[in-house]
């Protein structure tokens, strides 16, 4: 299994911080997800990181066994 | 995002051991008694500067909440600070950022600068408080009587970090 990781709106939008999803080509694991919520997820202001690290956007992707993919909105701190 | 800090180096803390203190904590945190401890370890110091984040009242807020991705966000904070080690002659630099859920006037970051000179100390200052607000892991949700509303950085925020 790989875990995605919602952070901000976001989690919001899918109804948990953390999903549970089955390794395997990316494109493949958004299609299962709700539609909105896949749409939202490769917004063009959400940055992804793989198992910590930014990595670029790529629908290509292929996530393996273990691995985190966290996407993150646009940030607000101080 | 962290990634300016990246390509700035950290030579200068490096060179004369000099490390920040960055903190993340999901703690209240004592503004006084940090500034305290801090001016007391850099007596040396011609100046110190400070900045001090409160929740805002008002505008029927009743919570902020601050989140934050743990693998990201103090490597992103830490980062920060040696490029503001890099870019300015401090002798110390605190840097302080809660997460978790908050009530107006509660304290939620704070930034410190101690150098020989001001300028220095105000600059860094400045610069960190900037990049915290819009180039930093951090998510920021608030409550009124209507619930949670997640809030997105303002044109402001953007411009203010442009200005270096």
């Amino acid at each position: 299994m790989a875990k995605l990781v919602f952070l901000g709106r976001l989690e919001d939008r899918a109804g948990c911080a953390e999903m549970a999803v089955p390794a395997g080509p990316l494109a493949d694991i958004l299609a299962r997800l709700d539609s909105a919520l896949a749409l939202d997820l490769l917004g063009e202001r959400v940055r992804w990181a793989l198992n910590g690290r930014l990595v670029g956007e790529s629908e290509a992707m292929v996530l393996g066994e273990g691995d985190e993919l966290a996407f993150l909105p646009p940030v607000s701190g101080g | 995002m962290p990634s300016l800090a990246t390509s700035l180096s950290n030579a200068r803390s490096s060179a004369d051991g000099m490390t920040a203190d960055v903190r993340l904590t999901d703690a209240a945190f004592d503004p006084a008694a940090l500034l305290s401890a801090f001016t007391g370890r850099f007596g040396s110091a011609g100046g110190v500067v400070s900045f001090l984040g409160q929740v805002r009242g008002g505008e029927g807020v009743e919570a902020l909440e601050l989140r934050h991705y743990a693998p990201l966000t103090l490597p992103g904070m830490e980062a920060l600070a040696e490029t503001a080690l890099a870019r300015w002659h401090l002798e110390g630099l605190l840097v302080i950022h809660r997460h978790g859920v908050m009530a107006p006037s509660d304290p939620i970051v704070m930034v410190a600068a101690a150098a020989r000179h001001r300028r220095d100390a105000f600059a860094a200052t400045d610069f960190v408080m900037d990049h915290l607000k819009s180039d930093s892991w951090f998510w920021k949700r608030e409550k009124t009587a209507a619930g949670w509303r997640w809030i997105e950085p303002r044109d402001e925020d953007f411009a203010d970090r442009a200005r270096w």
